[in-house]
């Protein structure tokens, strides 16, 4: 696979002084689902409004679709579709309307059945004739994705699509987007629900204080980060972790019914039948063992707080 | 597309966006004016003119119609083109004109084209309401309508300057209320600066709305106080400035990108 947007360089100072970007490098690939993840002021929406023209970049350049973003505009911003963070809409316009102009907007000529399309897929068709400040903020953010679809863009930005969203429209838009991407459109969106990212991403990327801490595929990074925890429910409770098994820095919880340990998928896979041999011999017995593996949230909170892949999963 | 292009599509998108909100309030946007300059006819054409019935020879409430033009086309413009920005701006909207394929001399374009549109429109329906009152014979009627679109285009553009530069409604305000109005009421709409004291007179003449005034009666009566060539330069001229000065806003995205 080739690079749809390539990223070299990248840094935004804002007027205040502030410094979102530093030094980003990033290429997308043709046809993934690309999600960006970060706290709170990470610099993630700056990032995506650089791309899109939003923002001017401090320096650094962006080629989207083999073109420059800066100096053929036109050419690569004709290719992007951009739903912004915040619900914009125009309030008293038709929902029609309002679509209709945006595909004229982005230098394209009519075509009110690819407008019909957009609509029926989005579950506005009934609604076209309503005005948007008659909507629901539910039904507003469709809006917002349908004008960002009436171009037929190559490339589709998504940012924080489903905050403040309901379960049943989420799920709508993670079939939305993966029917998109069949069709050939690549997708980048931000998130913060992490589940988000782990149902619908091919790749994550990880940004914090204005640098990308880590690119790689999710498959990958949460093998490579994946902690896993092994719990015993012990047959009789214990009042402490008994020293002859104190290598495996165990923690006792549930009043000293559960043995928690918590270790590497990767470096540690010996250690888990000699734990469990260790309690044979120690004639400590237990009734069912259970292990789990920390979600993304976890692999990503312990990414942004110093970076070390510790934690225990919890 | 290459940049040469001209998106077409998306001027015409933003015009007729414009243009069908400006149909949706027709009513306020024609009633409104035309109301208020049949008020004007009946205060100052037919109660004061009844007392000064004539000036250079032109009867007073004919004399008075191509300044109360001006009045209201400055007015339209100035709202019709600093509304047209500023409210997207103000709504959040704007993140899609800056993220469309569009230049800056097509938005340009198409916002400010679309808001003397409409002036120009209002311009025409207060003349015909004013030939309802008086009876008007039009010297030079190409040269009055060309003006009248220069005037509208000029102070459209020189209102989205306005928008781009307004961070609220206050300040949208101040230009039209606080700089325009006065200027064109001590502009000469209402009386000829000839029958002013010397003194005054020259006051009067740094006063830029005098010679916008001046020469649209011009074309009108063939008749003026003011050079008409001097008055039509000047006008250019600040075409010309509005023009520069939006260019310059686009380049440096000055109140617009961060
Ligand atoms: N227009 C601006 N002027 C000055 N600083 C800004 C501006 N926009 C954003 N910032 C700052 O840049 C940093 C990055 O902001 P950005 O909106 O890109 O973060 P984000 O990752 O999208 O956050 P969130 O998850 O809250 O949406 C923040 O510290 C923010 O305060
Ligand atoms: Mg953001």
């Amino acid at each position: 696979m080739s690079a749809i947007v390539s990223i070299s360089n990248l840094t935004k100072t804002y007027a205040s002084g502030l410094q979102a970007l530093k030094s980003v490098n990033l290429e997308i690939m043709k046809g993934e689902i690309f999600a960006l993840l970060g706290p709170n002021g990470a610099g993630k929406t700056t990032l995506i409004s650089i791309i899109c023209g939003i923002v001017t970049p401090t320096s650094g350049t962006v080629i989207a679709d083999g073109h420059n973003i800066q100096g053929d505009y036109k050419a690569a911003r004709m290719k992007i579709g951009l739903v912004p963070q915040e619900l914009h809409t125009d309030a008293f316009e038709t929902v029609i309307h309002t679509v209709t102009f945006s595909r004229g907007l982005f230098g394209r000529a009519p075509n009110p059945a690819h407008i019909e399309k957009v609509l029926r897929d989005l579950s506005l068709w009934e609604k076209r004739n309503d005005t948007i400040r008659t909507l629901s903020g539910g039904m507003k953010r469709r809006v917002m994705i349908a004008k960002a679809l009436s171009h037929e863009p190559t490339i589709l930005f998504l940012d924080e699509p489903t905050a403040g969203v309901d379960v049943e429209l989420r799920r709508d838009m993670w079939a939305m987007v993966h029917t998109l991407r069949q069709s050939g459109v690549t997708i980048i969106l931000t998130t913060h629900y992490i589940e988000e990212a782990e149902e619908m991403a091919d790749r994550i990327g990880v940004i914090s204080k204005g640098e990308l801490i880590v690119v790689e595929e999710k498959t990958a990074l949460m093998k490579k980060l994946g902690k896993k925890e092994l719990t015993l429910t012990l047959q009789d409770a214990l009042t402490e972790v008994p020293a002859a098994l104190a290598e495996w820095k165990l923690e006792l919880k549930a009043d000293g019914h559960e043995l928690h340990y918590t270790f590497d998928a990767n470096a540690d896979s010996g250690t888990v039948p000699a734990l469990l041999k260790r309690l044979g011999e120690l004639g400590i017995g237990f009734k069912d063992l259970n292990t789990s593996q920390s979600s993304l949230e976890e692999i990503f909170v312990s990414l942004v707080h110093g970076g070390k892949a510790g934690g225990a999963g919890k | 597309m290459s940049n040469l292009s001209f998106n077409s599509h998306g001027v015409l998108a933003i015009y007729r966006f414009e243009m069908a909100r400006f149909m949706r309030t027709i009513w306020q946007s024609l009633v409104a004016p035309v109301i208020t300059t049949s008020l004007y006819f009946i205060v100052f054409g037919s109660a004061i003119g009844s007392r000064m019935s004539e000036v250079g020879g032109v009867p007073y409430g004919a004399f008075i119609v191509p300044g109360l033009i001006m009045m209201a086309l400055f007015q339209e413009s100035l709202f019709n083109g600093s509304f047209g920005i500023y409210f997207p701006k103000f709504t959040g909207t704007i993140y899609e004109l800056l993220s469309a394929p569009i230049s800056s001399f097509e938005a340009v374009l198409a916002y400010v084209g679309a808001a003397a549109t409409k002036s120009v429109v209002l311009g025409l329906v207060i003349l015909a309401t004013a030939s309802l009152f008086v009876p008007l014979h039009i010297a030079h009627p190409f040269l009055m309508t060309g003006y009248l679109v220069l005037i509208a285009v000029t102070f459209s553009l020189f209102g989205f300057i306005l928008g781009v530069w307004a961070n609220s409604f206050e300040q949208l305000n101040v230009v039209p209320m606080l700089i325009m109005t006065p200027l064109t009421f001590l502009g000469g709409a209402f009386y000829s600066i000839e029958m002013l004291p010397p003194a005054w007179r020259v006051v009067t003449l740094f006063n830029p709305v005098v010679y916008i005034i001046d020469c649209f009666r011009w074309s009108f009566f063939d008749m003026a106080d003011v050079n008409v060539a001097l008055s039509f330069g000047l006008t250019v001229g600040f075409f010309v400035a509005c023009l520069i000065a939006v260019s310059i806003i686009f380049k440096t995205g000055w109140h617009l990108k961060n």
